[in-house]
């Protein structure tokens, strides 16, 4: 098992995924559609959260244009399974195509630093968003044969499968020389040039993978809707919600956004019942809080808790 | 013809607002280093005071003005001991950095809070002269927004005496300069940096509050604002509001321009495509001096 991180974040990742793998048989159990949709949306959201937190968390680029790539996996996903394809190759499909294009616009973006990086790629998520709007104006909705042959739960098991990769994806990655790298970039991208860390290879590698699981997880948003409007999935609300979960959860670690993704959903769906939105008046106020007061999230809250509780050694 | 001089007429119009809705953003930045990426939701905000003086106390929209800038230079203050006020103690690089995911958390926030307010429908608030129009040859020209632009240059005028002959002024610009020497020839830096965000933000009400009039409001105009508020700024670069005002005018022509000759859903998408690529060639963006 020597590719599997060491100390915390080895057990961490065996903890979810044990977790995941737990969730496994509740299809069979027949419970209400509606527990099994709740699961489904943690489960995209941690696929989510974990690919803007690859990106953000580890290489430190803040990147506000993350839906762009969500809404590309989309719609190729979406144009390739609805015309015949099998679903799995029209995500992979989805994702090369989110891939390749944040390769090509990514040279560009990188010669933007912090602050400008964010401002760019905000607007380039904006660009394509007006742009897929004006193109694809009708809603997209799937053939009837489509509709009577829907299984939920065909939806559950790919997102459980897409979640426990993302997860595996950021072990990985966090405790290879890569993640090593992309650390150093976060800390200090002149020291870490300095260093001999090729910076741009790097960002670029952060922002494939992260851009590639943002495709996949378009994908499955593609396959899981029966309809919806071609251009929803490049709002800026995905990018929005993958920050906020990321943030409060815990930037940069391996457990956090997987924390933030169920407390998001949880408050949302529970919110929404009575006030539409109002989570995001909590979730804004949380994540102001956060950045100023505990830039490492309720990971670093619970940390900070254990340290009080246990006497010192 | 003249159904595309009519066009470019009606994108000057409404660049003196981008220019206005600019100049609060290039003012904060550039004196406090802090990229406040809720100034559209500001402009929101002011947007929805101007609704509300004018639903329930009857005034005349343009008159909202007079209360929507004080009220706005306070929500500046508040804003500034409550939150951005604590980053500015970090250097300069973490600053931004920072001051754009707290702006970012305002922005979701003041946005739910609208949609709790308001409802998430376009509000407009009707004038008593609102259908009159200057005829000028083939262009007709709306007196509420041709009266929107003038207001807006006079505020931006008025802010840029404020900035070279009042004594706090000279103090902010100091500051922009360098904080370093401005501290040391004895500036309150921290009180210019109070007054330059209060200003910002008041700009930003105002700008609401001419939005609301010549146009509409609803809660989801900020990103929008701020996107437009952030174009302009790399177009004109810092130091020189005036110069923010053109470059509002120049963004609102290229617009018009390019709805002209692409078709009216794509006007959004010139002013990105500009951003992106002056921010490509020139990295630091023009927001360098």
């Amino acid at each position: 098992m020597t590719w599997l991180p060491g100390g915390g974040e080895r057990r961490w990742a065996i903890a979810i995924v044990l977790a995941l793998a737990a969730l496994a048989p509740l299809p069979l159990a027949g419970p209400r559609d509606d527990v099994l949709n709740f699961v489904f949306l943690v489960l995209l959201s941690i696929t989510l959260a974990q690919s803007w937190n690859i990106v953000a968390g580890y290489a430190g680029q803040v990147n506000l244009g993350h839906a762009a790539f969500f809404g590309l996996g989309a719609l190729l996903t979406r144009a390739l399974w609805t015309s015949g394809a099998p679903v799995v190759l029209a995500m992979l499909a989805g994702a090369l195509l989110a891939t390749a294009f944040a390769l090509l616009i990514g040279v560009a973006a990188f010669r933007l630093r912090g602050a400008y990086f964010a401002i760019g790629t905000l607007a380039l998520g904006e660009i394509l968003r007006t742009t897929v709007s004006n193109v694809l104006p009708e809603i997209s909705t799937l053939p009837a044969a489509s509709i009577a042959s829907y299984r939920l739960a065909h939806r559950y098991y790919l997102a459980l499968i897409l979640a426990a990769v993302s997860v595996l994806a950021v072990a990985v990655l966090a405790s290879s020389r890569l993640g090593l790298g992309m650390r150093a970039i976060r800390e200090d991208e002149a020291a870490a040039e300095a260093s001999g860390v090729g910076a741009l290879g790097l960002k670029l590698i952060a922002l494939a993978l992260s851009t590639g699981l943002a495709g996949l997880a378009g994908g499955l948003f593609a396959y899981y809707h029966i309809s919806y409007y071609p251009a929803h999935p490049f709002g800026p609300q995905w990018t929005f919600d993958a920050l906020l979960m990321t943030f409060i959860g815990g930037v940069g670690t391996l457990h956090g956004p997987v924390l933030g993704a169920v407390l998001y959903v949880l408050l949302k769906e529970y919110l929404a019942v009575r006030w539409v939105d109002f989570h995001l008046l909590i979730f804004g106020a949380l994540f102001i809080a956060i950045v100023l007061l505990l830039p490492g999230g309720l990971v670093q809250a619970a940390a900070r808790a254990r340290r009080l509780v246990t006497p010192a050694r | 013809m003249s159904i595309l001089a009519q066009q470019l007429v009606l994108g000057l119009l409404i660049g003196g607002l981008y220019g206005l809705a600019a100049s609060g953003l290039s003012l904060i930045f550039g004196v406090m280093k802090v990229l406040n990426v809720a100034h559209g939701e500001l402009i929101m905000l002011g947007g929805y005071g101007a609704f509300w003086l004018v639903a329930l106390l009857g005034l005349d929209p343009f008159l909202t003005l007079a209360l929507v800038i004080p009220g706005a230079l306070l929500l500046g203050v508040g804003l500034y001991w409550g939150l951005f006020g604590f980053v500015v103690r970090a250097d300069e690089e973490t600053r931004v950095k920072n001051s754009l995911l707290i702006g970012f958390g305002l922005a979701l926030a003041l946005h739910a809070l609208a949609v709790r307010l308001w409802t998430a429908d376009e509000r407009s608030v009707p004038t008593p002269y609102g259908g009159a129009v200057f005829t000028v040859g083939p262009l007709s020209i709306p007196a509420v927004r041709l009266l929107s632009l003038a207001i807006a240059f006079a505020l931006i005028l008025t802010l840029q005496l404020l900035l070279t002959r009042w004594r706090w002024g000279k103090a902010i610009r100091a500051t922009a300069e360098d904080w370093q020497a401005a501290l040391l020839t004895g500036i309150d830096v921290r009180r210019a940096y109070l007054l330059a965000f209060a200003m910002g933000t008041a700009l930003a009400g105002a700008a609401g509050t001419l939005v609301t009039i010549g146009y509409s409001v609803s809660p989801s105009i900020g990103l929008e604002w701020t996107l437009k508020a952030l174009i302009v700024v790399v177009l004109a670069g810092l130091g020189s509001m005036l110069g923010t005002f053109v470059g509002g005018l120049v963004l609102g022509v290229a617009e018009a321009a390019s709805a002209a000759a692409f078709g009216g859903p794509y006007r959004e998408v010139i002013g990105l495509v500009i951003f992106v690529v002056v921010l490509v060639v020139r990295p630091r963006g023009l927001f360098g001096r």
